[in-house]
């Protein structure tokens, strides 16, 4: 993979579905509750396709992410799929994820969307344990989940991805254990283990800030960290990016790496961010005003940036160094200084070098966020 | 000459000298009433709002007496500070007599004896006044006794008036007259000057500000100061009023200003004599001594870009105070700088703030150091005020440091808790008299080291604010002192190495690593703060490496978001000063001299 933006590799397309049956206390994503615009969404999405999308392409991946992207009806879905496929030319071997709540998965519906010709299932399981689930205020039960990856796995398309959340008081690493050992038992292509953040315009953030939520010690942790890893890479699993782990290098979620090598991304729907050739810009965060928008014009914008050189090198460095790609060795010697720096990582344990690249270690990934302050792009 | 009075107004701090001032400038009628703003002479805002008189000044009073005589009553503002005493005594020897005010509801201060012994050794004759009658706290009878009692003057002579509502000051404008002597000396004899005073003006130079003793000085002479033997052109010479008055002369007995193209006030000594090129005096008037500073710091600005600006302010602000002396100085940590001599710590503190306020200067100052006497093992002696140049410990034979006898007037009660603080700072010899009942006067001899380390706070804070202090040098004497160095990660941060007994090496330096400790963030690896003498380490203290600092999503919506939070704290980054492989903000440097200064 390449440091450089846009790296010549095919564009990605993301939309993001604006709806949930109701709100997780720690997700600060974009989405509306018992909206009654979900068939108008589908419609504008479309449209906005039409404006962005359709003289671009061919895409390799299609990402249907929220929200819950299963929230949409049977035939709302196929709609909105069946659309893009219309409008948007994609490479025969396409990856195209769509994110689903355990709830809302029956044998019937996974067979739907391999029918579809979704090849990719991101099922937001979170945890197996039923404590767990409660507190992350998710509506299905730990046997809902486990019911839910058998059906994708017996009717549904044939590339599985698990979500899971950890690291809350409350969570022993005994649990947190048997949480992964559960997800391993569908045998998953994929998984997404993400630390809880307490954002601030959430209702845990909101806990915590009166004081009513801990956020789990610094130590403890490094530790719930060290767990998942360790768990995870012991089932010969590529840990390629900082909470995401592959069967192989070969089922590494393809839409997502486009982000973090800035390759051209194209973003449908409300609040969805759009990335090409040094811009940035985003959508609404708004569905009817979305909806009314992308009615109008086509376009649903409402902010942009261009970036810098500079800025391109920063975004560069804060998420080559949060992958196993890492960065170049080359890219870091146009740094000033940039090699000592990368000696001195080395040195400390953050990075190795090897096949012309900077790629963090394990201990590098767990201080990833300081990494790009330690070289200096001026 | 008889019509002409030059005297001064002496007090201890606060006890109203400036304001006095100011309503004998209103009563003379030099300002009409609606134009009369506070404390007229105090320029500064510094010293308005300190109350303190830093630099003097003087102005001319016009006064029709009682007799129907139309005198000039020159009043010569003296500094109110002992850091100043120097200028002080020229002041003083400028005048034939002083006014002496006491505060009615405060009585005798430390000050208010300094000031009065040096009145007395100019043989000067002495008002008492006692002011802040207006007071409810006032007791005239207790301030009447203790001008008998403390200062061995006549109680009963002494004026009452309160400046703050103008009561009095007829009085005292009339006792100027009758009880203050004027000035004697001989218009024709050859010209001889003292200079008390000297102010830059950006269009004119510098204004001398002086007192002819005999003979008489005319724009056009060329004059010759003594001490160098350097000659001017005079340009002008004229009278203080709130402004400038020129005049033809200046003669004996008189008070005034002297232009004569003199670029900087460093070209002037205060004290020097100023005489007539071709027709000069016999001798230099007597009492003429270089003032030297005792108290040495660094100071830094807090951007290493904004370093040319320093030199200009630095260069700006010595145009009008020739007491501070500087040369450059650099620090690996803090990059280039000045080293800077001041006259005592309260000297310090005015250039700081005045560079800090009217230069708008960001500024470090490293702990402030006395100069050393260091007695090599070689037979050689050397001088060191800057712990950058201290020798190796191995090479020295003895170390000699400043010594004060500290002078410390407050009631009874405070008496074991000021001792206890002086005992801490090393006091020797100490001794107390009672000059009046409920009143004591310690004396002590102390290292000046240790008072220019939070002393006068510690003081204030003890006695509750009702503790006076003032000192004066003693000379040298033998000390156990050594250089104790701030590492970070093995490495000196050099502006942090301090000079210091040897007893208290291990607190300043455990203070020093705790402050660096509490400001310096933690980093991807551990940080050893430790301070050392020599290779010997006395102090510890750890900064944990970051055991988990990462987000855990990081998706097309997030990107922006934490390269803005890098951006900024990048920005952060680069007020950081590297040292070894460990950054230390500005704040940290700050805080840990601060705590050392305060």
């Amino acid at each position: 993979m390449s440091d450089d933006p846009d790296g010549g590799a095919p564009a990605g397309l993301y939309v993001h579905v604006p709806f949930c049956h109701s709100k997780c206390p720690y997700c600060d994503f974009f989405s509306e509750v018992g909206s009654g615009l979900q068939s108008a969404f589908v419609d504008a999405a479309l449209r906005e396709a039409e404006h962005h999308a359709a003289g671009r392409g061919p895409f390799d991946t299609l990402y249907l992410g929220g929200g819950t992207p299963s929230v949409l009806s049977p035939d709302g879905l196929a709609a909105l799929v069946e659309g893009l496929g219309r409008v948007c030319s994609f490479t025969p071997d396409a990856e195209i994820t769509l994110e689903v709540n355990p709830d809302d998965v029956t044998p019937r519906v996974a067979k739907l969307w391999r029918e579809l010709g979704l090849n990719r299932i991101s099922v937001g399981a979170q945890s197996f344990n039923e404590d767990e689930l409660r507190f992350l205020g998710r509506r299905h039960t730990a046997h809902g989940a486990l019911r839910a990856l058998e059906a994708v796995r017996e009717h549904g398309p044939p590339n599985l991805s698990i979500d899971l959340i950890y690291g809350f008081c409350g969570q022993s690493s005994t649990s947190l254990r048997e949480s992964i050992d559960s997800a391993f038992s569908f045998a998953p292509d994929h998984l997404s283990c993400y630390q809880l953040t307490l954002e601030p315009r959430t209702v845990f953030g909101r806990r915590h800030a009166r004081g009513e939520l801990q956020r789990l010690g610094e130590e403890e942790e490094r530790t719930c960290f060290l767990i998942v890893a360790d768990a995870i890479r012991s089932r010969d699993f590529d840990h390629y990016e900082i909470s995401n782990f592959a069967r192989t290098s070969l089922v590494r979620s393809r839409h997502n790496q486009k982000y973090w090598c800035h390759t051209e991304t194209i973003g449908l729907g409300p609040a969805a961010h759009s990335y090409r050739d040094g811009r940035r810009r985003w959508n609404v965060t708004d569905v009817a005003d979305y909806v009314e928008r992308v009615r109008g014009k086509g376009d649903a914008t409402v902010g942009s940036e261009s970036l810098t050189q500079k800025q391109i090198r920063l975004e560069t460095l804060l998420l080559g160094l949060r992958t196993a790609n890492g960065i170049s060795v080359d890219f870091a010697r146009t740094i000033d200084s940039g090699l000592d720096i990368v000696a001195a990582l080395v040195h400390e344990g953050l990075v190795t070098m090897g096949g012309g690249r900077v790629t963090p270690t394990l201990q590098g990934f767990l201080l990833a966020d300081g990494l790009p302050l330690r070289f200096d792009l001026e | 000459m008889p019509l002409i009075r030059n005297f001064a107004i002496i007090a201890h701090i606060d006890h109203g000298k400036s304001t006095l001032a100011d309503r004998l400038i209103q009563h003379a009628g030099l300002v009409p009433d609606r134009e009369f703003r506070d404390q007229l002479l105090d320029t500064m805002d510094i010293e308005r709002e300190r109350g303190i008189t830093i630099k003097s000044q003087t102005v001319a009073l016009p006064y029709t007496a009682a007799d129907g005589q139309q005198y000039t009553l020159n009043l010569i503002d003296t500094p109110g500070h002992v850091d100043f005493s120097y200028e002080v005594s020229r002041a003083l020897a400028s005048c034939e007599g002083v006014l002496l005010l006491v505060d009615a509801s405060q009585g005798v201060e430390a000050q208010t004896l300094a000031n009065l012994y040096a009145a007395m050794e100019h043989d000067l004759e002495v008002v008492p006044v006692i002011n802040k009658i207006d007071l409810p706290a006032a007791d005239i009878e207790m301030a009447r006794e203790a001008i008998d009692t403390e200062l061995g003057l006549d109680g009963d002579d002494a004026l009452l008036c309160s400046a703050k509502m103008g009561t009095g000051i007829e009085e005292v404008m009339a006792a100027v007259v009758e009880r203050l002597p004027p000035p004697v000396g001989d218009a024709d004899a050859p010209l001889a000057a003292l200079i008390f005073d000297a102010n830059y003006d950006v269009f004119r130079g510098t204004i001398v500000s002086m007192r002819v003793m005999q003979g008489t000085v005319r724009a056009g002479d060329v004059i010759r100061t003594m001490s160098n033997n350097v000659t001017y052109k005079v340009e002008e010479v004229g009278f203080f009023r709130l402004e400038r008055e020129p005049r033809k002369k200046l003669s004996a007995g008189e008070v005034g200003y002297l232009i004569a193209g003199i670029k900087t006030v460093s070209d002037t000594r205060v004290g020097d004599t100023i005489t007539l090129d071709k027709a000069p005096a016999e001798s230099i008037l007597a009492g003429f001594t270089m003032s030297k500073p005792v108290v040495f710091s660094s100071i830094y600005p807090v951007a290493n870009d904004e370093y040319p600006s320093l030199v200009d302010a630095l260069e700006k602000y010595s145009l009008n105070d020739a007491s501070l002396e500087y040369e450059k100085d650099s620090s690996v940590a803090l990059g280039q700088g000045f080293r800077c001599g001041f006259l005592g710590l309260l000297h310090l503190e005015i250039v700081q703030e005045r560079l800090e306020r009217e230069f708008d200067q960001s500024l470090i100052m490293t702990v402030p150091s006395v100069e050393y006497r260091i007695h090599l093992n070689n037979g050689t002696e050397i001088a060191v005020d800057n712990p950058a140049y201290y020798p190796d410990p191995v090479a020295i034979d003895k170390v000699e440091e400043p010594y004060i006898r500290a002078s410390i007037l407050m009631p009874e009660r405070y008496m074991g808790v000021v001792m206890k603080l002086c005992m801490e700072r090393r006091a020797d010899n100490t001794n107390f008299t009672y000059p009046s009942p409920g009143r004591m006067e310690f004396t002590a001899e102390m290292p000046l080291a240790e008072v220019i380390f939070d002393f006068y706070d510690r003081l204030k804070s003890v006695t509750q604010g009702y503790g006076s202090f003032d000192y004066d040098l003693i000379g040298y004497r033998t000390g156990d002192v050594v250089k104790v160095d701030i590492l970070v990660n093995s490495e000196p941060v050099d502006a942090l190495s301090l000079i210091v007994h040897r007893e208290n090496a291990r607190a300043r330096a455990l203070q020093a690593c705790e402050g660096l400790r509490e400001e310096i963030p933690r980093q991807q690896f551990r940080i050893a703060i430790q301070g050392a003498i020599g290779g010997k380490i006395i102090a510890r203290k750890t900064i944990n490496a970051f055991r988990k600092d990462v987000t855990a999503k990081c998706y097309g919506g997030d990107i922006s978001r934490k390269r803005k939070l890098l951006e900024k704290q990048k920005k952060g980054k680069k007020r950081m000063k590297m040292v070894g492989n460990v950054e230390i903000p500005q704040k940290a440097f700050v805080a840990v001299l601060k705590t050392n200064n305060e």
